[in-house]
């Protein structure tokens, strides 16, 4: 079915479905999936058709909500009942009472933990009241697998709008003035960019999406391909429109498969419908769309080695001019922009610029989307207004740092960013007051960290990354990351050197300023914000051969406390070198040449008995030393 | 549309690892036929990318989260009791064929950090002494093999 008018089409959607069904939808995100969300879809299919209520009761699978921490999620739709953490076994209750018989299951409400009250309507839990979803909010109302469900909530009515009443330039100059800036890291103006590659006279211009989202541990653009795939297409026609693009990709990588398989069926549905292919709705206009699989390279998701890529070469970045606006793919003009980027265009489209613009900074314009992840009670994706507070996003939004410890930094920005410290949680965050706290915005992972993580092995870890994943053109990149990484390691493991710490610093402004790409020349930053915010940190590891944070396995003892053990024999059991000896009733002593300090002892250990501490430092040694004299006599 | 042909090369590839598990050699010299490059080009390629695999990969696949969230949620200490499990650093294969262990960066369900992939099955808040559990359930040939 080809169709031409947009606005008829989903009139048409509308006035097919049954307005009094009652919608289960549960997510299918990646996050809700390990939790084993599948099972629980199967069996609300099972007891519908089992109770006869297939023709008044749906069943939806959707993209990630946002809520990960409390999946597997299931909102009853129209009423919008929140229930979380639910499994098979719950799916009967929730049929038979809120189903049939419009009650509410209590005990699979969500409790807020300070006030201790169950909360009904999804709209109304903290985590989502806070946000201002205009970019994900849809992933939870629709099945990404099915067209129509996104032509129901205005879908493809901008890209109408632009192919019947814009022109190309109208169309840029509303997102220029929208102010809206690249998501995928740098935060370029859109509107320039794809000023920029219009401008170029070819016969062929390609479009890029960029979904190589390499952060590890953000995953926004995954989740907006999985969930709402169409908003992304959309976003790539309408640029493509604007640039004179006939052609486009979306480059993925391959650790998302279901992604993958989600971009797919978009684009095939939105082949049969008239949105890709000759004469979109009708028009004069025509574009294809692929999608290509990434083969495991963080190096990839720089611009110029993804196009590379594409081509079948190694991905090697290239000296930048010219920019892919200007030589791009197979040297032809080339526009890419990140998955969330492409999101934001329907929006501004359909909304308009003024709205646009009123969202957010005075230099950062509308919402971002965080992956809010780490040592946080609420992990999920969060979608906040440029210029909110890290502190509400933590707090508020957050709901605060696990097990009640203490926050100690906010990573943001991926491998190329750094370590926020809590002096500067009411920080305004948008593009620039990151840049400047010696951060980044990246692609918006933000990874909460508290006590007990150890600042200098974070800066250690980024760099082992950086070291594995620099493609080796640079020679500063290549071996000064290598170097970064290995004094860092040695400092982790005790063996510091006081000079380490300016040969840290000299090192960084070497990779800094000899690296081509954005990897070599943001790869120090971990180092240098740890540096600056947690210098005190990297002291004591040099020192006093100490780990604050009781982290660094060479620094630390796993010690039981004679006077609290009881002798249950719980660690005993589960160390896994047999490291612990002692008899029941008795006291148990952990062998520290056989330790291989895995944690088990201490995780076992009652909650009542708590006999399994850690030590660093001067205490350790003191203790080793008790030991010692304690054998010799 | 030549200088195109290339293009299908990191899509052709993917193809010969899901049939063959790995690249072969004949996967390598058949890839290069069909787009008329070198198989040396090839080569090059396969080794960039961290995706493909030059050897055979064992019976089942260990995958360890190693992304930023699940290492300040302690994917190192599991990464120790994986690899003294199976005797084996991240990246091989036992010798008889029947793990393969790969670390990878971020699988995106990082609320459920730290996260072990065993053979397409999401395990999360995996902990150290619940490692060997895993494994154990997929194969009960390990404790054999550990024994040995
Ligand atoms: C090492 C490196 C990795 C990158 N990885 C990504 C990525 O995974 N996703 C992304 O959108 N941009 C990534 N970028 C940024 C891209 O080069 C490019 O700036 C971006 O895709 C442009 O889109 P935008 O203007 O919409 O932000 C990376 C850059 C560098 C230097
Ligand atoms: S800076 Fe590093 S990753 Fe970038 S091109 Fe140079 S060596 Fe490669
Ligand atoms: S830390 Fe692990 S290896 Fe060490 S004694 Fe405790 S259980 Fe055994
Ligand atoms: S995957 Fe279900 S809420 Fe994120
Ligand atoms: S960091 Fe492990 S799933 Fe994201």
């Amino acid at each position: 079915m080809k169709i031409t008018n947009i606005e008829k089409l989903k009139e048409k959607v509308i006035n097919s479905r049954d307005k009094t069904k009652t919608w289960v939808t549960v997510c299918g995100g990646t996050g809700c999936h390990a939790y084993g969300c599948m099972k629980v879809v199967e069996a609300f299919q099972e007891e519908i058709k089992k109770k006869n209520l297939v023709d008044t009761v749906g069943v939806r699978t959707t993209g990630c909500h946002g809520f990960c921490e409390r999946g597997p999620l299931v909102v009853i739709q129209p009423e919008g009942i929140f229930y979380q953490r639910v499994g098979v076994d719950d799916v009967p209750a929730i049929v038979e009472e809120t189903v049939v018989n419009k009650k509410i299951v209590e005990k699979l409400l969500y409790r807020d933990p300070q006030t201790k009250q169950a909360i009904i309507h999804e709209q109304d839990v903290p985590f989502y009241s806070k946000q201002k979803r205009i970019i994900f909010g849809n992933n939870g109302l629709i099945d990404p697998t099915d067209i129509r469900d996104y032509i129901a909530v205005d879908g493809y009515q901008a890209l109408a709008k632009v192919l019947f009443e814009m022109t190309a330039d109208e169309v840029i100059k509303e997102i220029k003035k929208s102010g809206l800036r690249g998501r995928g890291g740098a935060g370029f103006l859109t509107g320039l960019k794809w000023e920029i590659c219009r401008r170029e006279s070819a016969p062929i211009k390609y479009l890029i999406c960029n979904a190589d989202e390499g952060d590890p541990g953000a995953y926004m653009d995954r989740s907006l391909l999985e969930g709402n795939p169409h908003s992304v297409i959309e976003g790539m026609i309408i640029g493509a429109y604007a640039i004179g693009a006939t052609e486009g990709f979306i480059y993925v990588r391959m650790e998302y498969p279901l992604a993958v398989k989600n971009i797919t069926i978009a684009i095939e549905q939105a082949r049969k419908f008239g949105l890709l292919g000759e004469s979109i709705l009708g028009s004069e206009f025509s574009f294809e769309l692929h999608v290509f699989k990434g083969a495991g390279a963080f190096v990839s998701g720089e611009e110029t080695s993804l196009m590379a890529s594409i081509e079948g070469r190694r991905a090697f970045p290239r000296q930048k001019p010219p920019f892919p606006a200007q030589k791009g793919l197979w040297g032809y003009p080339t526009n890419i922009n990140n998955v969330e980027t492409w999101a934001n265009v329907p929006l501004i489209i359909n909304k308009g610029a003024d709205w646009y613009s009123k969202i957010g900074t005075k230099s950062s314009k509308g919402t971002k989307i965080f992956s809010l992840v780490g040592k946080i009670n609420n992990t999920g994706l969060v979608e906040v207004p440029m210029g909110i507070s890290l502190r509400e996003i933590i707090y508020e939004i957050g709901g605060g740092i696990k097990d009640n410890k203490k926050f100690k930094a906010v990573q943001t920005g991926g491998p190329s960013g750094g370590c926020i410290p809590a002096e500067m949680l009411d920080l305004p965050i948008d593009f620039d007051t990151l840049t400047k706290a010696g951060s980044m915005m990246g692609s918006g992972g933000m990874i909460v960290m508290d006590e007990d993580t150890c600042m200098v092995d974070v800066a250690r870890y980024f760099l082992q990354f950086t070291q594995e994943e620099s493609c080796g053109k640079c020679v500063p990149c290549r071996l000064g990351t290598r170097q970064l990484y290995e004094i860092l390691t040695r400092i982790t493991k005790g063996q510091g050197e006081p000079e380490d710490l300016k040969r840290l610093k000299d090192l960084a402004k070497t990779v800094k300023t000899g690296s081509l790409c954005g990897l070599g020349q943001t790869a120090p930053n971990p180092v240098l914000t740890t540096l600056k915010y947690f210098r005190h940190e990297y002291e004591a590891h040099i020192f006093r051969h100490e780990c604050p944070a009781l982290s660094c396995k060479d620094l630390i003892i796993y010690y039981i406390e004679p006077e609290k053990c009881v002798g249950c024999l719980l660690c005993l059991k589960n160390c896994p070198v047999g490291a612990i000896s002692g008899e029941r009733k008795q006291v148990h002593v952990i062998d520290q040449e056989l330790c291989v300090k895995c944690g088990a002892c201490l995780d076992v250990c009652p909650p009542k008995v708590r006999a399994v501490s850690k030590y660093t430092g001067k205490k350790k040694q003191q203790i080793l030393n008790k030991e010692k004299k304690a054998r010799r006599r | 549309m030549e200088p195109r042909k290339r293009g299908q090369l990191i899509h052709l590839l993917h193809q010969a690892q899901t049939q063959e598990g790995y690249i072969s050699a004949e996967a390598i010299a058949a890839i290069a036929r069909k787009l008329k490059i070198s198989e040396g080009e090839v080569f090059g390629v396969v080794t960039f990318y961290k995706g493909f695999s030059l050897k055979p990969q064992g019976k089942h696949k260990v995958t360890l989260c190693m992304g930023t969230a699940c290492h300040v949620r302690g994917a190192p200490l599991i990464l120790d009791e994986l690899e003294r499990t199976l005797q084996i650093p991240a990246g091989e294969t036992t010798p008889d064929g029947l793990f393969t262990l790969e670390t990878v960066n971020c699988v995106g369900a990082c609320a459920l950090g730290p996260i072990v992939i065993v053979d397409g099955e999401y395990h999360g808040q995996v902990k150290p002494r619940e490692v060997k559990n895993l494994l154990v359930k997929v194969d009960e040939n390990l404790d054999r093999l550990k024994e040995q």
